[in-house]
Formats: structure tokens, sequence, C-alpha cells
């Protein structure tokens, strides 16, 4: 049977129960919401509750009155017992009150000893001993990881430690933790050989725009409300950024804004877009994948040559001359003026609709709906949103760049109903010393790894394991050199410190890595290492983060963390301090020096030594006090007793994020190349289905938390792919089997969901399951600048087996909804 | 636009009005095992024993509008004319569900086509023919459905729910 809680009850707020700001930890729209928590012995009743309403009465549609059974637990606060609801605010203007699939179960995603959620949370640190992971105090776990990695560092030798580490605001991100890790790596240490979460390399996912001088998050959520156009790119709002689109694509809509997808695939989005707006108001551009450059340059060259342009705004806000920045190995386009770009983008809406596959008269409608001035000859408002559609599909560089010329040639960044952003994964919320010493192209981090190097490997939540591309290698080369270490450990047992730790280092010599892994659950890649250590996320910890319209929120801690689990940034503070005892204690006296500076003892003193140092008007106290809503980005002071932001970047029309002193805006030069990374053409001609993949609505990014949540596992078992009926047919396939998606690098296995609206030969695979790594079947290729190409995988199909008790339980209908 | 999008406030008010039953209650549902034995309370709600139609009455695919466990709370009382997990009656294809949407209490619409329920409010969908699963969706729960019992008679009679019903603290509302 379908999974029910059975819970036909819940304890009702009290009055005076304490109310604490919580930002939602999950994507990236940050939702407001509230966490109420108070003494387990006590409850609000009917008639004196926490909102003064009767609830002896059935409430309405929308009230603030009720909370969900996922909304609520039974957790620990200063070593009490509380009960716990985590409830959607309806007063921020983020959400107004709406929560999503996965926010709304925040406080069920919470670990509880009372309730039995999340026993899989990490509560002491591990270390390998005697076979297996052994719990251990913090200081014996950091001494070792300490000994080992002092003994492959030195002063400006740090390129045989390897990091992998977070960049993200939300979760356990935000701007405490990467100032923590980020002052350990990057202003103790140089480190060059790390990467971040969801890539192999320590790089920007949109480096052209930042080139062109335009940030990636330019606007405001607001701006979508007032728009003419929405233009969504390589992005599925409905599903990944649910409340931005709900909340504030829906109300533009309908205020009358017109919508264009671009995506080869017919998503959830498109079909509510045809909900709220019409069919007649909405084009969805449904490319062949990969050809997003083609249609941008046709789009570009179509609307410059009907003089739909912003002239005034190009001369004024733009480089005027021809080239800028000479395409070479850190670009992988030229950058220049206006005219420049018009040259070398050219392409006409012929060849436009032959690379596409889209009509001739598609292409024209949208630059239409884009760029054609109304009647009275005042600007379209056009806003665009784009997300890894683009960012992790071919030619990245030139895609992103080729979009936003296309903003800039409307004079449509910087003004109301306007803006050319991504729409992120998580919050944002990095602030770390100048990562320039690590170049670009930045190392190719898990090609380094496969190929032996590194000896020491610090991972601060990363899962390469299920969110890497060619995954399957890399764990098995892993792996292979963890089990070396492992082994080598093992046969020390008994051993002194000393004694150990050369053990190890020789192990590390023959070939060898020593894996520290920090994180908040025992990860897959966390099977590999031989100290673990434990984290904590957002409400465990005060946290700071910003959205994606740049709105920084505090979440106030309401809970305690798991077991003696630490903030990331108290953790990379702990480990500096023992490096420095470590280091001392060898005589590297000069080198110890480095990592003195980290004696916070809150995750507060890591805000105020980190992000306050560039942000002196922004103080947790004057965050707490602005509430849900925060503060958008930069923060231009305090007055009146509050903060005091930046709602639209780029008003005055000086562009700055290229670090250029004239302010004028670049932009992009990239013609059309086809497929540009590695092996991807070849993999085309040589396997029947294309691999689309991306994220959905239930799950979120890796499934971390969720691998636990029993409505979750429940819908999905394994990770689905949806498959026109026909091709399933041709298999001999039916909805619920299981099945091998193999390649010339790997193979997979996920569930088939038959998806009429798919087209032949192309499905779509959900990315990063625990039980089912799609990136096993991603090939090494990546762009100039280490991007991974995700989007544009080929492989073939086969039948494992008929679906499992679990898979034959689960609805296998349309997601379209039908009213 | 097709009318059920613009379903009013009146007809999720629908019903309103008749209390069929209910049962006194204080103590918390999601408690550790053993807790006090409170005045009157019981460790789980008493739902009460409704009389809904009899089989006589349902045609395959056309679902009744019914009221459970009062009449504030209202559901759909359907014949699947498939046998399904979990139903009721002679064929084993009675079911019945809320049709408050659990996201945010928006009165849903059959689609008889696929034996679905579909929410104006954000476009959540929860197939009738698993249990109320939610199909694709923004709810943090599928769909409650009543358990129904079916006499001698033919009398289909509902006797619980195993969701949280959308807009009340308890599923059997408390004075
Ligand atoms: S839309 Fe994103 S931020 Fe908002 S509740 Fe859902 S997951 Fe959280
Ligand atoms: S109320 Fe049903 S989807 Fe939101």
């Amino acid at each position: 049977m379908t999974y029910k809680r059975n819970i036909d009850r819940l304890p009702i707020i009290p009055a005076g129960a304490k109310e604490h700001n919580v930002t939602c930890h999950y994507c990236i729209v940050g939702c407001g919401y509230k966490a109420y928590t108070w003494p387990l012995k006590k409850q609000g009743t009917t008639d004196s509750n926490w909102i003064g309403e009767d609830l002896s009465k059935q409430q309405g549609a929308e009230t603030e009155a009720w909370y969900a059974p996922s909304m609520y637990n039974v957790v620990k606060q200063n070593g009490q017992d509380v009960h716990l609801v985590i409830k959607p605010d309806a007063n921020c203007v983020v959400n107004s009150g709406l929560g999503s699939v996965r926010g709304a179960r925040m406080a069920e995603n919470r670990r509880s000893d009372i309730t039995g959620t999340q026993a899989q949370r990490l509560t002491e640190p591990m270390v390998w001993r005697y076979g297996t992971w052994q719990p251990t105090s913090w200081d014996d776990a950091l001494d070792l990881v300490a000994r080992v990695t002092a003994r492959v560092i030195d002063k400006d030798d740090e390129n045989d430690l390897y990091v992998s580490m977070f960049d993200h605001g939300g979760s356990a991100g935000g701007y405490e933790n990467t100032w923590g890790t980020g002052k350990l790596y990057f202003g103790s240490m140089k480190v060059k050989h790390c990467r971040i979460h969801n890539r192999p390399a320590y790089n920007s996912e949109v480096h052209s725009t930042r080139d062109m001088g335009v940030d990636e998050l330019n606007y405001s959520y607001s701006d979508y409300q007032v728009a003419d156009t929405i233009m969504l790119v390589g992005t599925n709002p409905m599903e990944c950024q649910t409340n931005l689109f709900l909340n504030h694509m829906v109300k533009g809509m309908q205020n009358g804004a017109k919508v264009i997808v671009v995506d080869p695939r017919r998503t959830v989005t498109v079909d509510s877009c045809e909900q709220v707006a019409g069919t007649e108001n909405v084009l969805h551009l449904a490319i062949a994948t990969g050809s997003d450059l083609a249609l941008f340059n046709t789009l570009f060259t179509y609307i410059a040559d009907q003089g739909w342009v912003d002239a005034d705004f190009i001369a004024n806000s733009t480089f005027q001359g021809d080239v800028a920045v000479p395409e070479d190995a850190a670009h992988p386009a030229s950058l220049g003026s206006f005219e420049a770009a018009r040259a070398a983008c050219r392409m006409s809406v012929a060849d436009g609709a032959a690379i596409t596959g889209l009509t001739e008269a598609q292409i024209i409608q949208a630059a239409e709906w884009i760029a054609k001035p109304k009647e009275d000859g005042s600007r379209r408002k056009t806003v665009t949103g784009y997300e890894k559609g683009i960012i992790w599909g071919n030619d990245n560089y030139r895609v992103i760049g080729a979009l936003v010329n296309i903003g800039l040639a409307t004079g449509n960044i910087g003004r109301e109903g306007g803006g050319v952003c991504r729409l992120g994964g998580h919050q944002e919320g990095y602030f770390r010393p100048s990562d320039a010493h690590v170049g670009r192209p930045a190392p190719y981090i898990d090609q380094l790894i496969i190929a032996g190097g590194g000896k020491v490997h610090h991972i601060w939540a990363n899962d390469h394991y299920k969110t890497t591309l060619n995954a399957a290698e890399f764990k098995r080369v892993y792996n292979r050199r963890t089990n070396m270490v492992k082994e080598a450990m093992d046969a020390r047992a008994g051993a002194t410190r000393e004694e150990l730790v050369d053990a190890i280092v020789s192990a590390i010599n023959a070939g060898g890595i020593f894996s520290v892994n920090v994180d908040i659950i025992h990860s897959q890649i966390g099977q590999a290492a031989h100290v673990i250590l434990p984290a904590v996320e957002s409400g465990e910890m005060n946290l700071t983060s910003m959205n994606g319209e740049r709105r920084l929120r505090l979440v106030e801690k309401y809970m305690d963390a798991p077991g003696s689990a630490q903030p990331d940034c108290i953790i990379a503070a702990r480990l500096a301090n023992h490096l420095e005892r470590v280091l001392r204690e060898e005589g590297r006296v000069e080198y110890a020096d480095q990592f003195k500076g980290f004696d916070w003892q809150t995750e507060e003193d890591a805000f105020m030594d980190g992000y306050n140092s560039g942000n002196p008007e922004v103080t947790y106290e004057r965050l707490r006090a602005a509430g849900n809503d925060g503060v958008q980005e930069p923060v231009k002071g305090y007055d009146n007793g509050a903060l005091v932001g930046t709602p639209r970047l780029y008003e005055d029309g000086v562009f700055t994020r290229h670090g250029r002193e004239d302010g004028k805006a670049l932009f992009c030069m990239g013609s059309w190349r086809g497929l540009q990374a590695p092996g991807k053409t070849q993999q085309q001609a040589n396997h029947r289905f294309l691999i689309n993949n991306g994220r959905a609505n239930l799950n979120w990014q890796n499934w971390f938390l969720d691998q636990k949540n029993d409505f979750v596992m429940d819908r999905f078992p394994v990770p689905f792919i949806q498959i026109n009926p026909d091709d399933m047919a041709d298999l001999g396939l039916k909805p619920g089997d299981m099945v091998e998606v193999y390649n010339d690098v790997g193979a997979t296995q996920a569930l088939v969901y038959p998806e009429p609206t798919a087209r032949k030969n192309e499905t779509f695979m959900i990315f990063g399951a625990p039980n089912g790594t799609q990136g096993n079947v991603i090939n090494a290729g990546t762009n100039e600048l280490i991007l991974p190409n995700y989007k544009q995988t080929w492989a073939n199909i086969r039948k494992i087996s008929d679906a499992t008790p679990a898979a034959a339980r689960v609805s296998y209908k349309s997601w379209e909804v039908e009213l | 636009m097709k009318c059920n999008r613009l379903v009013d406030v009146g007809r999720r008010q629908f019903l309103r009005g008749g209390v069929l039953g209910a049962a006194g209650a204080a103590a918390a549902t999601v408690m550790p095992a053993g807790q006090a034995q409170a005045q009157t309370a019981r460790a789980m709600v008493d739902y009460p024993s409704t009389r809904l139609a009899n089989v006589a009455d349902l045609a395959v695919n056309e679902p009744m509008d019914i009221g459970y466990p009062d009449a504030d709370s209202p559901g759909i009382l359907l014949k699947l004319g498939t046998v399904v997990e979990g139903g009721a009656g002679p064929d084993a294809d009675i079911v019945a569900y809320s049709v408050l949407c659990p996201h945010k209490g928006f009165y849903m619409s059959y689609h008889a086509a696929d034996k679905t329920l579909n929410c104006p409010g954000h476009f959540s969908r929860f197939d009738c023919e698993k249990g109320g699963q939610q199909i694709w969706g923004h709810a943090t729960q599928n769909l409650p459905q009543f358990t129904l019992r079916v006499d001698d008679k033919g009398d289909i009679y509902a006797e619980g729910a195993d969701e949280l019903i959308y807009g009340r603290l308890s599923n059997v509302l408390q004075g």
C-alpha cells in the first residue's frame, strides 16, 4: 500500500511557543518558514493556541492555522526534548506562506531520538580502526588528520593535499562555513587542488556572464511579476525552484506575461505555464539537445537586424570598439562590442531552424515576444532565467554568453521586469579569500585523482560517488586507492600513533590516498574514508545565506546538533588548531604561524571574522531583526534601525562583475561550433538513446536526507527514467521494470516511467540518486574551463528485471494535471 | 478556462453545518510510548462509523460526494470498476478519499479518464487506484483515504482515515 503516516492528530502549538526565523535550507528560493518549539509536556488547545483561532472548526484553504505531519517532530533543544513545528511563513515576501514538497518536510527530516527520524545522521567522529569505523573523540580524530596531513604539506608546497569543499549556502553551507574552510585552505594554505560540491574543479559555473560584467543573480524575484515576457532556458522552476514559480512567475502570467520555455523536454513547467497563461501565451521551443547556442545566436541576429535593440543602453553601458578580451585558454570566446558580437554570432533564421529543429516561425515568434517594442514604442520587459540545462550543457561559456547578449542588446538587465539570471540550486553563501592561485582553467580534480594525484583528500560535504561525472571510473580508482590505506592501517592495529602515521604515509607513497570526510551522514564516498567528522545543518546552528535574488537571511538555531556534531566552520577552526599544534611540535614554526587566527568558539565568531569584515553593517542582531524578509545584497548601509539593501543590480547602467574600471558590459563573440565537449559526437553516433537528466520536484539534490524519508522513497524506490511508450514497446518494457542504462563509460540502473510526451529515443533520468547514479554514464568530457556536460549523454537501455514489489506498487500516471 | 479551474470558495466549504460525530481527546498522537492516561483521552482518535451509501447507489467511475468524519470534511466515494489494493465491497474496488488537497487545502476535482484527483491550486495530482498516492505535486503526504466497511446489506460505512486531513489538527474535530 501507498505510504501513509496514520497520524490523525497533532499537538497544537501553544500560545507563547518560541518562534525562530528559518529560511528553507533546501533550494535557492529560500522560502521563509517559522520554527515553533515548546516543552514536551505542554500543548495548546483548540481555543487557546499560538494563532488565536478556534481550532475546533475546519479551517479553510491556505490557512495559517494548520500544519502537516511532515512539519512536526520532537527534537532536542538545550538538552531537553521539545516539540518542533516548522511551517511556511505567510508574511515572507519570497513565498507568502507557500511550502513545497521539499521544504515542508524540513521538520520531519530532522534527527529525532523520539520519533526515530534521520537516525542516519552522524553523531560522533569516527576513525578507521580494527577493520571498520570506530567512534572516537574530536581530539583523537583531528590529531590523526593533522598528523597525516602535515606529512604531505609544507610551506608553499601544498599540491598533494586535495580538497573537495562545498561553496553553497543553505543546507550546511552558508557564509560562516565557506569562510571556515576558505580561511583554512585559501588563507592559511594556498590549496590549488580543490573542487566544489557538484563539479570536478574549483571554477565558476557561469564564467562568461561574469566576464561580460553581469553577475548571474542580478534581478529581484518581483521582476517576474511585472515582466511582459518570461523566458526560461534549460530550467524547470515548477519542480526545482517551486515557489519562485508559484509565487512570482504565476503572478507575472496572471498579469499578462507571455512565456517562452527552451527545453528539449516538455516539463511540468511547460504544462503549468499553459494552465496559468493559456496555451496561446506559451511558446515551448523543444530544440534539439545541445543546440541552444544556435538558437540564441539566431535570435540575437534577428533582433538586431530588426532594430529591436536599446541603442541608448548599448551606447552608454556597453563597450565600444571591437574586441576587449581575446579568445584564449581562459576565455572560450572573445568578448567585445555589440557590433563585434553581431558579426561573430551571425546566424540566419533558416540556419538556426535547421540546427535547432524548430520552425522559422517559432524562432521569429520568440524574437517578437522577447524584443519587439510595444505599439507605443516602449521596450518589452523580458526577464530570463536559466539553469543546468545550459550550465551543464553543450558549450557552457558561449551559450550563457549568447543568452546574456540578448539581455544586454534589448536593455533588459538592471531594469524593472528584466534580468538575465541563473535560477540556482542551493542558496548562495560564499565568502572566502581569493581563489586566484587556483588558476583558470582550474585543475580537473577528479581526473587527477583517477590518474593517481593527491595523497590526502579532505572532503567537505561532497559525494563524488553520487554527483560526479565519469563516476564509475572514479569510484573504481578511489576505492582501490583508499583501500590501500585501510589495509595498511589494519596491518598496524595496536601500533602507536607515530607508527600508524608512518604506515599510512607508506601506503600513500605507494599510490594510496588518505580520505577525511566531513558530512552530516555517512555518505557513499564516506564509505572510503579513514576519518569521518560529523557536521551540522542550518537550524542546528545559526547560519546566513542569500537566495536567488541575493536576499540575505539568518536562520536561527532552533535545535541541538546531533551528538557532538559541529558546524563546519568550527570543525575547520579546530583542524587549523591541530595543524598549528602538530607543525609547532615538529618545529615547523613559521608554517605553524600561518594557522593562527582560528580561535572561534561559535559560528557567530566565524561570521564576524569573515563576512562582517567585508560587510561591517551586517551583524547577527541586525539580521535577526530583519526577519524572514532579510535584506538584498549588497548591503548599502544601516538606516532607521534597518539594513538597507539593493533590490536590483546595475540600475545605474554600470557593470562591474568583470572588474573593468570603465563599468561597460561586454558582449560575447561565441559562434556555433556543434557539440563542443570531447567524446560527445562519437557517443551520440554509437548509442540509441539520449539520456537527458536533471532534478525533479520530490528529491532534493543527491537525496542525502530523502534516502531515509519514507514518503519520498515510497514514491520512487529507485531513480526513474522517463521513456516514450513506443520505445518501451520496442524494448519489451513495462512500467516499473528495472533497466540498465549503459554506454562506453559505465552503467547505471533505473525504473521505467512511461512518458507519452517524451520524444522517441529521448529519455530523461533523475540525477544524484543513491541507488542508480546517473553520473556513471556521463563521460569525462568537459568544456575548456572544466564545466561538466551532463545533458548531452547517449546510451543504450536493456531490461534487468521486472518491477520489484516496491516499484510495482507505485503510480505510473502522467504528471500533467487534468482540470 | 475549464470550469474546474475556478472552483469557488463556496464549494470548498460544502456541506458546512452538520456535524456527524466527534470524540473528545486531548493527548498528542506522536509521543513516546507509555504516555499517561489523561482524563477522557484515548491514545487513538475515535472515528465515527458513518453510513455513506449503499453499493447499489454507486455507478462505476462516477464519484459520489461525501463528508467524513463530518460534513465539513469533503470527500468522494468511488467505485473504480477494477480491483485495487485496499478496495472495499464485493468487487474490492470501492474507495473513498478526502478531496481537500493536502498542500494548501484547495478542493480537488475527479478526472474520470485516468481516475485521478487534481488540484486547481498548484496542480498536484493523486492516484485513486494507488491509495491516493501523490503522482506529482507539492503536498508532503499522500491523500487521506477513508477506511471502508461494507455490511451484508451492501451498506458502506466509513470508519477511519490514514493521514491528517487538511485544515484540522485532529481528524475528528474536538471542542
Ligand atoms: S521552493 Fe525551495 S526554498 Fe521554497 S520551500 Fe521548496 S525547497 Fe524550500
Ligand atoms: S493546494 Fe493543491 S497543489 Fe496547492
